[in-house]
């Protein structure tokens, strides 16, 4: 059985505001949501700034009671599932609930829970940690939580894979209800990265920016930490024309591989064979696509290498195509990362314009591809959308503007 | 090597490079290049994070990024170390 997949729901909480409404208005606008890093005494540490999702109130969308088992990154999880879910207006039976998918990404889980735990356990020498520090920080809360919320009962799990986690999810999601096993799914990812020891250690590994994020630009210095969560609501297109729901965009292709190369060093060649297989399960030319929404971290070395990856896969077809890189609006929520992008990049095409890349400076040889630098009218029918993780694992995402 | 360097501070820095990349010491030397050592990106933090626990000092990322072998290395964690001992400018 394959079945033609579509989007009938976005939801988001990010630097650019608490709805996907907010989050495309952000985008468009072109300004960063990138500022001073505030909640910690951040003295001493290299970087000072980050994309927190500063206007997130979860005393607007929880009890107090509901609050104690969920950690930050569960919370922007569930809020922006419900987003999608209302924009969606999925309602499903008690049979339709049991075949009813979620799959969330996430690279840290409930970090801030842990950190807290654990400063209050080591430095300030207390007994006992908080019994819920374990529901907390398990990468699945989430999940298991919407679950709990929703009632539904089919496939669910949370995938780990750094910075690619929410672009496998949903490829996985993608291909559960493609492919029968789920008549509808709720995916995406979600990370809350902003405790004093997740800073730490990013300041040792030397790749954040001491200033801000600039994809392919001359003068980037490095990526920017972001936070948020971005969902989507899947379901067969068959059952989504029934129900007479509004069809943002179609999900046509998912690729994944491994560069098998270098711990934190990109490999051009492993992205370019994850663009490829992308391309290849959408059964699409890399003629037929007008937008790339980039890994794009503003890495010396990233944006280096997925240039070269972009140049190689599109070679012949770099004319009709644009390259956006929205980690400079939202930061690099991590886990999260590939479901903002993948919101951007529906809207992108069911709007038909394509959002400008924030902070650029000025062409660097180096990144010789051509990048979107002003919100423009974009006439598009397909965007591929990279993730590409420590640890050399790639997923892209290829979606379709929906036509019947 | 530099005067600049102190005899003491080489030999903290090579015997830091050789522990942390599991090399003999002898291979150490402060005429070798990173890429004869085979220092790759990944590598190289470590050793920052080896050195600055080693001499407890602070290398920013940007004169970090410039260095190629270990004489310079060695000539950063001096002027970190000489900088870290000056006294105070006096106040303007």
């Amino acid at each position: 059985m394959t079945r033609r997949v579509v989007i009938t729901g976005t939801g988001c909480i990010s630097a650019l505001g608490n709805t996907a409404g907010a989050f495309w208005d952000g985008c468009l606008s072109g300004r960063s949501g990138i500022a001073p890093i505030s909640g910690f005494d951040m003295t001493g540490i290299r970087f000072q700034n980050g994309a927190q999702a500063r206007h997130f109130d979860p005393s607007k969308h929880f009890d107090d009671k509901q609050l104690i088992p969920l950690d930050r990154f569960a919370q922007l999880a569930i809020v922006a599932a419900r987003e999608a879910l209302a924009q969606a207006q999925l309602e499903l039976t008690a049979d339709e609930r049991t075949r009813a998918a979620i799959v969330t990404g996430s690279c840290y889980g409930g970090k801030t829970s842990e950190d807290a735990g654990f400063a209050a356990l080591y430095r300030e020498n207390q007994p006992r940690v908080h019994p819920m520090t374990i529901p907390r920080l398990m990468g699945n809360a989430g999940a298991s939580a919407l679950t709990l919320e929703l009632g539904w009962q089919g496939p669910v799990w949370t995938v780990s894979t750094a910075c690619s986690s929410a672009n496998h999810a949903i490829g996985q999601a993608f291909w559960l209800v493609r492919h029968g096993l789920a008549d509808a799914a709720l995916t995406g990812g979600s990370e809350a990265p902003f405790t004093y020891g997740s800073l730490k250690a990013w300041e040792a590994l030397r790749v954040v920016s001491p200033d801000t994020c600039r994809p392919f630009s001359k003068g980037r210095n490095g990526m920017v930490l972001g936070e948020g969560a971005g969902m989507l609501v899947l379901e067969p297109l068959e059952r989504a024309r029934a129900r007479g729901a509004e069809i943002l965009a179609e999900i046509t292709g998912f690729g994944m591989g491994a560069d098998a190369h270098h711990l934190t060093m990109p490999s051009a060649a492993g992205a370019a064979r994850a663009m490829r297989s992308a391309l290849a399960d959408a059964g699409l030319d890399p003629t037929a696509v007008g937008v790339v929404n980039a890994h794009g971290t503003g890495t010396t070395a990233n944006d280096v290498t997925e240039s070269a990856a972009i140049r190689e896969v599109f070679s012949g077809a770099l004319q009709n195509l644009k390259v956006t890189a929205t980690k400079s609006l939202h930061g690099h929520a991590l886990g999260a990362s590939g479901a903002l992008e993948a919101v951007a990049t529906i809207l992108g095409l069911e709007r038909q314009c394509i959002v400008p890349v924030a902070n650029f400076l000025e062409p660097d040889a180096d990144c010789d591809v051509p990048v979107c630098l002003e919100r423009q009218a974009w006439p598009h029918d397909a965007a591929v959308s990279n993730s590409f993780a420590f640890g050399g694992l790639n997923a892209v995402l290829v979606f379709s503007r929906f036509s019947s | 090597m530099s005067e600049s360097v102190s005899p003491d501070v080489l030999e903290r820095v090579l015997r830091t490079l050789s522990e942390t990349q599991k090399l003999p010491l002898e291979q150490v030397t402060p005429e070798a290049t990173f890429e004869q050592l085979n220092i790759d990106s990944l590598d190289g933090i470590n050793i920052l994070f080896a050195l600055e626990n080693e001499f407890d000092i602070n290398i920013p990322d940007e004169s970090a990024r410039l260095v190629r072998d270990v004489r310079q290395l060695a000539e950063g964690v001096q002027k970190l170390l000489d900088e870290k001992s000056a006294p105070p400018a006096p106040a303007a």
